[in-house]
């Protein structure tokens, strides 16, 4: 039987405010265990939160960016749960009014198509500490620096139907949020994670299959391995003829296994109420107004600046732009070397490699945007041909230094002199009578083997353009 | 509304309660008073009243956004039946 995978997923960002959502420990990362916590983040009996003004900005601001609506009315909810990175017991969210509802955007896939992901809500809350296992006793320890740092979760349509879509959705958000600011987005330190709600169901049935809920999963690649992994696991138990059982997932990235997590019993009996230490939120026209009036540039419209201005192919002005930090590199390197379509071609090749291999985030490239626009003069001055640029490309990265320094050191400059190139191809040619030969006799590839052995005898560094006309003189 | 024993149990386990035999039947009868005295509520007429969760006819109560000192860890500490000077210490969790 065919099956049709239905996803949907639950974003949970952290806020990049100064301070918690509901006192004023700092929400800096890092930090000696329990030295950003006070009686209300640590959930003393009578310590009273007040909400930060800057957590409920940033989540219109959030909504906004994704063409949400933003509800005048808003309220906080209690959601009672026993866990121990949760000291009070339950964790402040907002359950039937959140701050933002019906949103949603439009993915690219690599087949060019777009397709529109609807996001169903945008609420606020509070995040949890952290569980550390203690080697010395065998027992764990709790550390609630984290506990307390401002979230949105963004909830989405189960509109995706693969890995691809998946990915691709959380790739967009992710930018959109870089872009107006209101989260750093380092999926590595676990400030945007995915909760992937999976089910499959017999194509064109109308109802939902049963769905598993995959938990905290912090990068693209674990996304798109627990979803295919997911898949196949789901397919197996159905076409053996079982029941696919609802339960909270983890994922092991190492492993490339999923793992149903103990079950609780009334794992959803939350019984939110509204939080009675919280009073209500309530949101005038003129403050939606003034926050999306103030809105950045968001990646869709850059995306057209880049295709119209640029003239850079839309697949690459959409890869760019996916990310902030990729494409504030990309302007700020452009504006440098005034060759924009050098840089783009580079970075759809190289950067982009590079940074996967390395596991590395954008805005943590091993070289900056100046001195990338160096090497990029190198080549348009024509100091040194593209072939030996993307060697320095390499160094650059492996040695750290500027382009010209490596250039000079390892003696890269290129052979413009024409008198020293054509004593060379003199040479080349008088020793391979045979390939002027071919050639005339429509052989192409000789001009090629000519070309290369010009370039070996020149050590890489003969200007092509100046090879290619001499030679091209010898066999008119 | 009746409240039954299973409904006890239910709550108990959600708040993590192991409740004898007698106190489950206990709880089902003091509940039941209880919700029924709760329930006197639903006979005000609200007609034309806007719905609300709140007694308090306040809102937008805000922080601004500005970094606090944090508590002194050692007196945190203090708090917990359990701490190594540093963090919490509680039973393994498994998950
Ligand atoms: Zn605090």
């Amino acid at each position: 039987m065919e099956y049709e995978v239905v996803i949907g997923l639950e974003v949970h960002a952290e806020l990049s405010t100064k301070t918690k959502i509901y006192c004023g420990c700092t929400t800096e990362f890092g930090g000696d265990p329990n030295t950003h916590c006070c009686p209300i983040c640590t959930g003393m009996p009578g310590a009273l939160p007040v909400l930060n003004e800057k957590v409920v900005e940033y989540a219109v601001k959030a909504g906004l960016a994704v063409g949400a609506q933003i509800n005048r009315n808003s309220k906080q909810d209690r959601k009672n749960y026993f866990y121990p990175d949760t000291p009070r017991a339950y964790q402040i969210s907002q359950f039937d009014l959140p701050l933002c509802i019906n949103g949603g955007f439009d993915i690219t896939l690599k087949d060019g198509t777009t397709k529109r992901i609807g996001i169903t809500r945008i609420h606020i809350e509070d995040d949890a500490g952290k569980l550390v296992h203690d080697t010395y006793t065998g027992g764990t320890l709790v550390d609630l620096n984290r506990a307390g740092v401002p979230l949105i979760e963004i909830v989405s349509e189960p509109d995706m139907r693969s890995a691809e879509e998946a990915v691709a959705y959380v790739e967009k958000l992710k930018g959109i949020l870089e872009y107006i600011g209101v989260s750093d987005c380092k999926m590595q330190e676990g400030s945007l994670r995915a909760d992937v709600n999976l089910s499959l169901r017999p194509v064109g049935q109308k109802e939902f299959g049963t769905r598993t809920e995959s938990k905290n999963l912090n990068s693209f690649r674990a996304i798109e391995h627990m979803i295919n992994f997911e898949i196949q696991r789901q397919k197996e138990i159905l076409e053996s003829g079982g029941k696919v059982i609802q339960e909270t997932r983890r994922w092991d990235e190492a492993t490339g296994e999923g793992y149903a997590m103990r079950s609780k019993e009334d794992a959803d009996d939350y019984r939110y109420f509204p939080e009675p230490d919280l009073m209500p939120i309530k949101l005038s026209d003129d403050y939606i107004n003034n926050i999306k009036e103030n809105l950045p540039e968001l990646p869709e419209r850059r995306k057209a600046r880049y295709i119209e201005e640029l003239k850079l192919p839309e697949y690459d002005a959409g890869i760019i732009t996916s990310s902030k930090a990729l494409s504030d590199f990309f302007e700020e390197a452009s504006k440098e070397c005034g060759n924009p379509k050098a840089v783009s071609n580079w970075i759809m090749t190289d950067i982009i490699r590079i940074a996967r291999e390395n596991d590395i985030d954008y805005s943590d490239l091993p070289f900056s945007a100046k001195r990338f626009a160096s090497l990029i003069k190198l080549i348009d001055s024509g100091s040194i041909s593209n072939t030996i640029g993307k060697k320095v490309f390499e160094d650059m990265i492996s040695e750290n230094k500027e382009p010209e320094e490596i250039v000079k050191e390892k003696g890269l400059l290129q052979i413009s002199d024409e008198s020293a190139i054509k004593e060379v191809v003199d040479r080349v040619v008088a020793a391979n009578p045979q390939s002027i030969v071919d050639y005339k006799a429509g052989k192409d590839r000789a001009l090629g083997f000519l070309v290369g052995q010009c370039m070996k005898e020149l050590k890489g560094k003969g200007n092509p353009q100046i090879i290619n006309r001499l030679i091209m003189e010898y066999l008119k | 509304m009746e409240i039954t024993k299973k409904d006890i149990e239910h709550i108990a386990n959600l708040s993590m309660l192991n409740l004898s035999e007698d106190e489950v039947d206990g709880y089902a009868k003091d509940m039941q008073e209880i919700i029924a005295f709760a329930n006197q509520i639903n006979e005000i007429n609200t007609d034309g009243l806007e719905e609300s969760a709140f007694a308090l006819d306040s809102y937008n109560v805000f922080r601004k956004d500005e970094v606090r000192e944090s508590f002194d860890r050692e007196l945190l500490m203090q708090n917990a039946p359990s701490s190594n000077g540093v963090a919490y210490q509680i039973p393994p969790v498994i998950e």
